[in-house]
């Protein structure tokens, strides 16, 4: 019984990883937003769950401001985007998802394979939290590497966002002002970035940063 | 004492924004006030040295946790002394060098504060206040290379010298590295205090070569300095030939000798070499160099080299336990360092004068200046006959010195070294001889004969300042000279502190006789030799005089086989040089004569060409810039990438060093 606290965090952390690897599987814009969704509501109840075993209530607001911005408000306006900029069917992928996913499945053994070494001595909570964490954020980095379209790459960020969010909660004693800070400053660059896909768009008629390349002249 | 050299170095370094608070007004007043205090650290220095005591001091300035250490032993005080003595002179002669200088504040503001930074070098006693005030003292000196910065000649120089600054800047800072130790034991006594393996030895030594050697001019390193020091403002060249080079041997000194304990007797395999070839070299670019600065500053190259031999013999005699013979050496190299900085000051001055009188460098333009100069000329005599090492004056004391240290090598156990050393001395015999086959052609081009120029038909005699300056820097010449063995007296508590060991106390020899090792072996005295030309010459005089006809002929001159006596008939600086370029420079400067004739029935003039270069361009710079701009070319790539490449690029390397960390780890 005593594990039990501990199992169910390593499976809300775990299912933060499988869904980091389902998203670089979607090659559909609309799907992708689902499952990022699905992915902040992970993270939500995986920061829960740690604000209830370390008994810190500040985690719960965390959770709450993960779940009603990465889960509600972020995806829906980035699906009302791709759905006015009539995107949502795009392909658009650079590298194929089957490279992709081995290339992910080396990531989270390198993360583990490290993070094991490294914190020998810590907290076996803390621990496995932080190879997961570790995880997602190489996921999100590999995503915004592997994809041309700005929207999935925006997706990218706010995942390995995430991973940071499941890091900081998976430490005891962080406080509750960088969490905030670091929540707002992912809602601005969000806004920044909504408005410049508008922009892009704007210009030239696509999405494709490609296109950005192109006008400077290269190949992209 | 060290507690007044402190506020002496801050009272330089605080000169130099007090004169930019006056604007460029009040020169005179400001250069004379920084003569005065180098003039005090000159006697601050010199009764150092006397009581051979060891000060330090701990300011709570630089890191927090280290504090700036300060420290005035004798060897810091010899230095010191040098300094003084150098930066008075210039600071003198710039009082009348900067009067009429259109921008007084390029130059007014940097030389105090110059100074007060090679002062600090010399006070610091932590790796970190050392490499601060060395910075400092590079990027002031740049300032004052760049003072005439609209000459496109100046402008390259600065460049050349400021990488070679950063370069060597560089070097010392992993010397220091290395020295510190993982324990970061920044303070020299703790330095003092680690031990070290063979392996360890030999890196420091190679970064100080590099590091203080770019400074001082060891070849391959020179290449700047004909370059920067002419470029400067002639005051600013004599402090950078004089006196700069000598605060890079002091680095050298302080951390091999001091800092870096027992050193294996090959580190002296490669070190004496290295001078002796530096010598050579530089003297040779010296005889074939038609401008009077640039011709000064390879003369400097030159005398580092000697300074470097014997500093190498020092660390010879030193590594096979011969006290004595090692205190030879290193009193030789410090004594010819003294000298140097004298006469090399001194000439650096005249030069400047002649060319603030005939507004040329051209050895080729000058000519016929003794008659228009004559005070500027005895002195510049003095300090050519001086450093072509002629009897009785200084040069010759510290160099037969240095022979002396030669001629102990065959009692080194080391056969290599046995072989080495000779091959060596030779190499220093040569240098010599060119010395004064360079400093002959100097003199002779530009202070005899008939003015080739105009501009030398109308110079007109330097200013007072400078003259004051000149002359006490001749007698500096002079003294040194006829009395080695005071000078040498006063040097020894650097070698007791740095060798345990001294030479035998020369004030206690009969007749102010120089004895370096026994009466026995070999004794000199610069008296007795001034004694004997001053007779001889007199006599010769008095024979020429009374012994000739005193009957008046008037009769055609011997004209040379040249019924037009032209001034350019003359021989000048090329023909001077010529034999020596044809044996020696065809080889080692790749010096090419080029006939230009023009066939029959054309009127153009026939044209004669001389091409030499320095060989350390063809041999490793070229080559190195070439290599440089090959990898930028390639580099320049990643210039233009897209921002998904950029980021690629980043998360390769962030999993690299992952993967790095999970295989180390």
């Amino acid at each position: 019984m005593t594990h039990l606290p501990l199992d169910f965090a390593h499976l809300l952390a775990g299912s933060l990883v499988l869904l980091s690897f389902l998203m670089i599987y979607q090659d559909r814009l609309s799907a992708l937003l689902d499952v990022f969704a699905a992915h902040a509501v992970a993270l939500s109840a995986s920061v829960a769950w740690q604000a209830h075993l370390q008994q810190a209530p500040h985690l719960y607001l965390t959770a709450l401001i993960a779940l009603l911005f990465k889960a509600l408000i972020i995806p829906m306006a980035l699906s009302r985007i791709v759905q006015r900029l009539r995107i949502h069917r795009e392909v658009e992928t650079v590298v194929g998802t089957a490279p992709t996913m081995l290339a992910g499945i080396g990531l989270a053994a390198l993360s583990i394979l490290l993070m094991m070494r490294l914190t020998a001595g810590a907290d076996p909570l803390a621990r496995e939290d932080l190879a997961f964490a570790l995880t997602v954020v190489l996921l999100g980095l590999l995503m915004m590497v592997t994809r041309r379209n700005a929207v999935s790459q925006v997706v990218g960020f706010m995942s390995l966002e995430n991973g940071l969010i499941l890091a900081a909660a998976g430490a005891k004693g962080m406080p509750l002002v960088v969490e905030i800070s670091v929540a707002f400053s992912i809602l601005i660059a969000f806004i920044v970035i909504g408005v410049f896909l508008f922009r892009i768009r704007e210009r030239f008629d696509t999405v494709d940063v490609g296109a950005l390349d192109e006008v400077r002249g290269e190949r992209g | 004492m060290l507690e007044a050299a402190t506020l002496l170095a801050g009272a330089l370094i605080a000169l130099g924004p007090i004169a930019l608070l006056f604007g460029g007004r009040a020169q005179t007043a400001l250069y004379a006030l920084t003569a005065l205090l180098a003039a005090g650290l000159a006697g601050l220095a010199l009764a150092a040295l006397a009581t051979a005591a060891t000060a330090r001091l701990t300011l709570p300035i630089g890191l927090p946790w280290l504090g700036a250490h300060l420290r005035l032993d004798p060897l810091s005080a010899f230095f010191a002394l040098l300094l003084g003595l150098g930066g008075c002179a210039a600071s003198l002669s710039a009082i009348g060098y900067f009067r009429h200088s259109p921008e007084p504040r390029r130059t007014l503001p940097f030389l105090p504060a110059f100074l007060g930074a090679m002062l600090a070098v010399i006070l610091a006693d932590d790796a970190f206040s050392f490499l601060m005030s060395w910075e400092i003292m590079s990027l002031l000196s740049w300032a004052l290379v760049l003072a005439d910065h609209r000459a496109e000649a100046a402008r390259r120089a600065g460049f050349v010298y400021l990488t070679m600054a950063a370069f060597g800047t560089l070097a010392l800072l992993l010397a220091f590295g290395l020295l510190a130790g993982p324990q970061g034991a920044y303070t020299f006594d703790a330095i003092r205090a680690t031990p070290r393996g063979p392996l360890s030895v030999a890196l420091v030594l190679a970064l100080m070569l590099l590091g203080a050697g770019s400074k001082a001019g060891l070849a391959p390193l020179h290449v700047w300095l004909p370059m920067a020091h002419p470029a400067a403002p002639s005051p600013v060249s004599a402090l950078m030939s004089g006196v700069m080079t000598k605060v890079a041997l002091y680095a050298f000194l302080r951390v091999v000798f001091d800092l870096l304990g027992p050193t294996p007797w090959w580190t002296a395999a490669a070190l004496i070499p290295l001078g002796a070839g530096t010598a050579v070299l530089g003297i040779l670019l010296a005889t074939v160099e038609t401008d009077i600065k640039r011709l000064l500053a390879c003369s400097t190259i030159e005398n580092i080299g000697v300074i470097f031999a014997a500093l190498g013999l020092a660390l010879a005699f030193r590594a096979d336990a011969m006290p004595a013979a090692a205190a030879l050496a290193l009193s030789a190299a410090l004594f010819h360092a003294f000298n140097h900085m004298a006469m090399k000051s001194l000439l650096f001055l005249g030069a400047g004068a002649t060319v603030g009188a005939t507004g040329t460098r051209a050895l080729d333009r000058l000519g016929g200046l003794i008659h228009r100069m004559p005070v500027t000329a005895a002195l510049m005599l003095v300090g050519a006959l001086a450093i072509a090492a002629l009897p009785p004056l200084n040069g010759f004391a510290s160099e037969w010195l240095v022979f002396q240290a030669v001629l102990l090598s065959p009692a080194l156990p080391q056969a290599s070294l046995q072989l080495l050393v000779p091959a060596a001395g030779g190499l220093l015999a040569l240098a010599a001889a060119l010395a004064a086959a360079a400093f002959v052609r100097l003199y002779g081009v530009a202070f005899l004969g008939r003015p080739r120029s105009p501009e030398a038909a109308a110079a007109r005699e330097a200013d007072r300042p400078t003259l004051v300056a000149m002359s006490l820097l001749a007698a500096l010449c002079i003294a040194a000279g006829l009395l080695p063995g005071l000078f040498l007296d006063t040097l020894a508590p650097v070698a007791r502190q740095l060798l345990q060991a001294r030479l035998p106390a020369q004030a206690a020899q009969p007749w102010l006789t120089l004895t370096p090792v026994a009466a026995a072996r070999s004794t000199y005295n610069g008296l007795l030799f001034a004694l004997f030309i001053a007779l001889s010459a007199g006599l010769a005089a008095v024979a020429v005089h009374r012994l000739a006809s005193r009957a008046l002929r008037r009769a055609p001159a011997w004209d040379c086989g040249f019924p037009q006596d032209l001034p350019n008939s003359q021989y000048g600086a090329g023909s001077f040089a010529q034999p020596l370029r044809r044996v020696l420079g065809t080889t080692l400067l790749s010096a090419r004569e080029t006939v230009a004739m023009p066939p029959p029935g054309d009127l153009s003039p026939a044209r004669h060409t001389v091409q030499a270069s320095d060989p350390a361009w063809a041999a490793l710079y070229a080559p190195l810039a070439g290599a440089v701009e090959a990898a930028s070319r390639k580099a320049n790539r990643f210039q233009f990438l897209t921002i998904r490449r950029y980021l690629s690029l980043v998360f390769a390397l962030l999993v690299l060093l992952l993967l790095g960390l999970a295989l180390w780890s």
